[in-house]
């Protein structure tokens, strides 16, 4: 067994009338301390690939493992953030960010001192003791990644973190969460639907296709580190992008060409 | 913010106390204001034990209504085929009328604290279970579900999740409950007590004062509203999140 993510095989059927088929067979495996961003269409089962990683979904078929352990049906191996937001409104500010850590048995004290520290860094620096209900939504999004990352977990699960963030913060935050990630060295997921995000930050980044997901492409991104906005307009950068669109061209009917934003269509 | 009601109640009782002044209405009909107001001052020095029997009979049956209506509906939300069993009992409960209870539980417990007490729990912890039970099963899925995405055990999933959901639901309950409390206590009193203030009222109406009887209602009513008040204000402490001001509005 591999330390990392390994995925074998996974597929998923919800159950309903009709029932609908999430992934269908997918396998993957991210090695220990690599980024790995997954990207496809809205429907595409990421999120539900997420949620069976955290081991909070049982999958109809197929095996997942964290570091070697077995991760269905047992959550808590992982540091998961999910797609929405999630505070708790009667938590205030620093308590919301210690949540996860103190579930994890990490003294009190001590969380509130890695969060105090990494406050300043996510921008929430002077709001550790307002309210979730007084933050805005950018906010809210960096509070929520601030919790996972203070969860003591060797692998990050992040299902599109910055959707809610303006393009300027969510640049900073790309660069800031490869410096974060270059010190901490732990393995990441993010799932995204922005291409540029997936190469900006990620090692490897997989394409998933229309419902149901499966694995249509694999892409290496060789590019260095750390990269900024402006490296998207590298030729090296390009030609990648160019990769993922025509994988994504593959999986998108042509019918519905909206599925990928218009203005990264326009790649030579 | 309290100008408009003060001005009405000054306005209603200065109608009353004209009224029955023009149309020579007797006292053993309806007194005036200014009677009932003698009259207060007469029996203001036997009030206070009084009011104390009544608000302790119904904190205490308030305190017991929260113990059996919250354990009420931790257990019909942990075990769900519970609730189809227990909800009929449960509204069942509700209508015995408390008349025809309060001798009965004077007749088993005799004239002492517990048959008040027990009609206050029973009267009171309806809201509670029912508010409570409602708001245990309303908890955000997602939230839950965050939770034991950290790891949370059962019983982390119900103190940083479950608990802090239904709180605001348990209050809306309690609210409820402490409004009728003082009421439910009167209405024990009235079978037989030895103090309180249902007795002061059945002394006072065999007496025909029924200037005495409206000192004891209005006096019900204040204790009435201050127990509503103390358990807003608790309510307030134990969720300040829900007080916040946003752009110096309140919520
Ligand atoms: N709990 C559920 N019950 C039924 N269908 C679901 C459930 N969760 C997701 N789905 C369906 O599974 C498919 C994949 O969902 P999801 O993993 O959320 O996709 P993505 O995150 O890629 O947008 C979608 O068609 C969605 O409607
Ligand atoms: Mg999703």
């Amino acid at each position: 067994m591999t330390a990392g993510i390994s995925v074998q095989h996974l597929t998923h059927r919800f159950a309903g009338a009709p029932p609908v088929l999430a992934l269908d067979g997918l396998s993957l495996e991210v090695p220990q301390g690599r980024f790995a961003a997954v990207v496809g269409p809205s429907g595409s089962g990421k999120s539900t690939l997420l949620r069976v990683l955290a081991g909070l979904l049982r999958p109809s078929e197929g095996r997942a493992a964290v570091d070697g352990h077995e991760v269905i049906g047992e959550p808590g191996g992982v540091s998961f953030m999910p797609q929405r937001d999630l505070l708790l409104p009667w938590r205030r500010v620093l308590a919301n960010a210690t949540l996860g850590a103190e579930i994890a048995g990490v003294p009190r004290a001590e969380a509130h001192e890695r969060a105090e520290v990494l406050m300043e860094r996510f921008g929430l620096s002077g709001f550790e003791q307002a309210w979730p209900s007084q933050l805005s939504g950018g906010m809210r999004q960096r509070l929520a990644l601030l919790r996972t990352f203070l969860m003591p977990r060797p692998v990050l699960l992040l299902d599109e973190p910055f959707g809610a963030l303006d393009a300027i913060t969510r640049r900073e935050m790309h660069a800031w969460l490869q410096e974060v990630w270059r010190r901490d060295g732990r393995t990441v997921m993010l799932v995204t639907h922005d291409i540029e995000e997936a190469l900006v930050l990620a090692d490897v980044v997989y394409i998933l296709s229309r419902r149901p997901g499966r694995l249509v492409a694999t892409i290496d991104v060789p590019l260095p580190r750390p990269r900024t906005a402006r490296d998207t307009t590298t030729p090296a950068f390009v030609e990648l992008k160019a990769r993922v669109l025509d994988a994504l061209e593959g999986v998108t009917p042509p019918e519905e060409p909206r599925a990928v934003p218009s203005g990264q269509r326009s790649a030579p | 913010m309290a100008a408009p009601p003060v001005a009405l109640i000054v306005l209603l009782l200065a109608a009353w106390e004209v009224g029955v002044r023009t149309f020579a209405v007797p006292g053993y009909m309806l007194p005036p204001p200014s009677d009932v107001w003698t009259a207060f001052l007469e029996v203001r020095s036997t009030l206070p034990d009084h009011i104390r029997t009544t608000m302790t009979e119904a904190i205490v049956g308030l305190g017991f209504a929260i113990v059996v209506g919250v354990a009420f509906a931790a257990l019909v939300v942990s075990i769900p085929q519970l609730r189809r069993a227990f909800y009929p009992l449960l509204v069942l409960s509700q209508n015995i009328p408390m008349i025809v209870m309060a001798p009965l539980l004077v007749v088993w417990f005799g004239f002492g604290l517990t048959p008040k007490v027990l009609i206050v729990a029973l009267v009171g912890f309806f809201p509670i279970a029912v508010a409570t039970t409602d708001g245990l099963l309303r908890a955000d899925r997602d939230l839950i579900e965050l939770v034991r995405g950290m790891g949370a055990g059962r019983w982390q999933v119900l103190r940083s999740v479950l608990v802090p959901s239904a709180l605001p639901s348990f209050f809306a309950g309690l609210q409820i409950s402490a409004t009728y409390a003082v009421l439910a206590a009167v209405i024990g009193e009235w079978v037989g007590a030895s103090s309180g203030l249902g007795l002061f009222i059945t002394r006072a109406q065999s007496a025909f004062r029924v200037d005495r009887v409206l000192v004891a209602v209005i006096v019900i009513a204040a204790v009435s509203i201050a127990m509503f008040a103390a358990v807003h204000l608790i309510a307030r402490l134990a969720m300040p999140y829900r007080y916040v001001s946003t752009e110096g509005e309140e919520r």
